[in-house]
């Protein structure tokens, strides 16, 4: 029996718009084992980080089911849903609009404490502050800067703390370092690196950058427009990706180093179009070069196991 | 080979109320015809800053070039009167900004915006030379011409891009700078957009200068490379110099050792450690040295001199000691 912090089955959230029904989430079955990281790579709208929000019911899912800790969280009583948030967190992508700027570094990370009541005293409660701040590699002469006041990285520390100081078994970390300088953002990699070690943590990490996701996942799902195209473990998935959407997304990023150079790469044409009102089949067919008719049908679009844990959703292949 | 931009010495300063932001201190660049230079650095390093100075395009009263020279082509940038500038800006040297979401207006139609530039350069053009040259451009970026009376918010970020990029080389410069021009696309995207750019420069023989924080963009399309930290250039060179093995800027080495790599697995990152330094404080000596991890007593105290070996160029005193 597998140890899965969270599981969701056919997970879909649908937005009404004035054109049709938008495709956010389409059908998303995935599993997270405990203290472990799940990449979910995918270009703008794919509806990476409606995933995010619609697994912490920051959304409401439109169907399917969200097991959490073997418990299903869809349909929670008030104070049940307390409890599964402060299981559950979140690392914003923006930590230039994530933290309230008429607040102060101690102040925000105390917030949830607060919220929570989760200590009895005061000075308990300070005392977990500054811990937390320890942890995260904030200097306590920081406690009473304002956001405006601090760098990048400093506020990731922040929003980070703020999740952490609840003590999760779960975070959504929704682009936390894509804001960042490369330097900076090696240093809040290696520090979710660490407490994950520290405290079996387990995230979905949901990026668009494919060598940070390779860093700091051990198992990766690539979405397009709604649906997952393709799972596997990361090395897996990099050695030996299988749909040509994965295929393309792999061959687009830049490598910097020299082997590459003044070599032609395959450049998949076109753009995502929009997830409203979709026509049956495969959603990548009007970009890929491989598509023929069986991909017009949805049956053969399914996600299929590969052995291996590797899972893929292509007609052709 | 003769030399189309020649940058000495050049320094810029910011005024603002309270104080002087340091942002750019001593850049020395060379951009030769049809070559591709990289200005590679974090945010806050000055990339953008040398780049407007070019163009003479700092904010007026605050920023100002407080020494230095800019020569273009043999004639003084920084000599020229404003009047005769404005027939260089757009015509000779083009720039790309950074945001294709901001940089057109959303009120015009898109090809309106290509003939604003046409027409402003070319005063003898006629309607309908102006118009079928509008086609021309927007077919070469890879937009139909049907679609020149659309709007901008009709068109994704990548076309925006795409219709910025037509702007740009409509008068077909001899110099292209563009600031980060793919950093706000999809990976996808990127990659048309960076073939596409390459392929226009060869057939038009552009030079151009790319500002960008992508060592993996800068690989894969330049032909030489400046390192920028704090407002000056730590490494210089052809991109062999700075993706080789060789002698590197403690800096440089810091930069790739932030990157996840994508063939092998490193278990952790060995980031910088500390945070850029404030330009309007700037440390004596050099500039890096409190994130350094060979920092010495000279270096505390001493600017480094420039040391120049083949055309590769550094700025710290690790190398200064050989020679």
């Amino acid at each position: 029996m597998e140890d899965n912090i969270l599981v969701t089955k056919g997970l879909k959230k649908y937005f009404g718009t004035p054109k049709g029904m938008l495709h956010a989430v389409d059908d998303i079955d995935l599993s997270i084992r405990r203290g472990t990281t799940l990449g979910v790579v995918g270009e703008s709208g794919c509806g990476k980080s409606t995933l995010g929000r619609t697994i912490l019911q920051l959304i409401k899912p439109t169907s399917g089911q969200i097991i959490f800790d073997g418990k299903d969280v869809t349909n929670l009583s008030k104070s049940e849903m307390a409890q599964f948030r402060r299981d559950a967190g979140i690392i914003f992508q923006d930590p230039y609009a994530s933290l309230n700027p008429r607040l102060t570094a101690f102040e925000l990370i105390e917030e949830p404490l607060i919220v929570n009541k989760t200590y009895k005293t005061k000075q308990e409660q300070q005392e977990a502050v500054f811990k937390m701040m320890e942890i995260n590699g904030l200097p306590p002469r920081l406690i009473n800067s304002y956001p405006h006041e601090l760098d990048g990285g400093r506020r990731q520390r922040i929003g980070i703390a703020r999740t952490l100081v609840l003590n999760p078994k779960f975070i959504v970390c929704d682009e936390p370092v894509s804001a960042l300088d490369v330097s900076i953002q090696a240093q809040i990699l290696n520090l979710l690196m660490d407490l994950q070690d520290a405290r079996q943590l387990s995230y979905i990490f949901i990026t668009h950058d494919l060598s940070v996701v390779k860093h700091i996942s051990h198992e990766i799902m690539v979405m397009y427009m709604g649906v997952c195209v393709e799972r596997a473990e990361k090395n897996e998935l990099f050695a030996n990706p299988i749909h040509p959407y994965t295929k393309a997304l792999l061959a687009a990023i830049p490598v910097p180093d020299l082997s590459s150079k003044g070599k032609r790469r395959e450049i998949i044409k076109g753009e995502v179009t929009s997830p409203i009102n979709l026509k049956p089949g495969c959603r990548f067919a009007p970009r890929c070069p491989y598509a023929c008719e069986k991909c017009m049908a949805d049956e053969n679009v399914k996600l299929r196991d590969l052995g291996n844990d590797h899972y893929v959703a292509c007609a052709v292949i | 080979m003769s030399e189309l931009l020649k940058i000495t010495d050049l320094h810029v300063e910011y005024d603002t109320s309270e104080e002087t932001v340091y942002a750019v201190n001593g850049v020395d660049l060379t951009v030769g015809r049809k070559e591709t230079l990289g200005l590679v650095g974090e945010t806050g390093a000055g990339k953008t800053t040398t780049a407007l100075s070019v163009l003479r395009l700092l904010p007026h009263k605050i920023g100002r070039i407080s020494k230095g020279s800019i020569i273009y082509d043999g004639e003084d940038l920084l000599a020229i009167k404003e009047k005769v500038f404005k027939k260089y800006r757009g015509k000779r040297i083009s720039m790309i900004f950074q945001d294709p979401m901001t940089s057109l207006n959303p009120v015009i139609p898109i090809g309106k915006q290509v003939a604003e530039v046409i027409k402003l350069h070319n005063p003898d053009m006629t309607k309908a030379q102006i118009e079928s040259r509008v086609d021309e451009m927007l077919e070469m970026v890879g937009i139909k011409a049907n679609r020149k009376k659309d709007y901008p918010n009709q068109f994704s970020g990548g076309m925006k891009q795409r219709v910025v990029i037509a702007i740009a080389l409509a008068c077909e410069p001899e110099l292209l700078i563009a600031d980060e021009p793919t950093t706000a696309l999809d990976v996808t995207v990127q990659a048309q957009v960076l073939a596409m750019m390459t392929d226009l420069k060869e057939r038009l023989g552009t030079s151009m200068i790319l500002i960008t924080h992508d060592l993996g963009v800068v690989a894969e399309t330049c032909d030489k490379v400046a390192v920028m930290y704090a407002g000056e250039i730590v490494e210089s060179g052809t991109v062999e110099d700075i993706f080789g093995k060789g002698n590197h800027h403690p800096y440089t080495i810091g930069l790739f050792g932030s990157l996840p790599d994508l063939k092998d697995d490193k278990p952790r990152l060995s980031p910088i450690e500390g945070l850029m330094p404030d330009p309007t404080d700037l440390p004596k000596g050099c500039k890096f040295h409190p994130r350094c991890p060979h920092c010495s007593e000279k270096c505390r105290t001493e600017q480094p001199e420039v040391m120049v070996t083949n055309g590769h160029s550094l700025r710290c005193h690790l190398f200064s000691k050989e020679v």
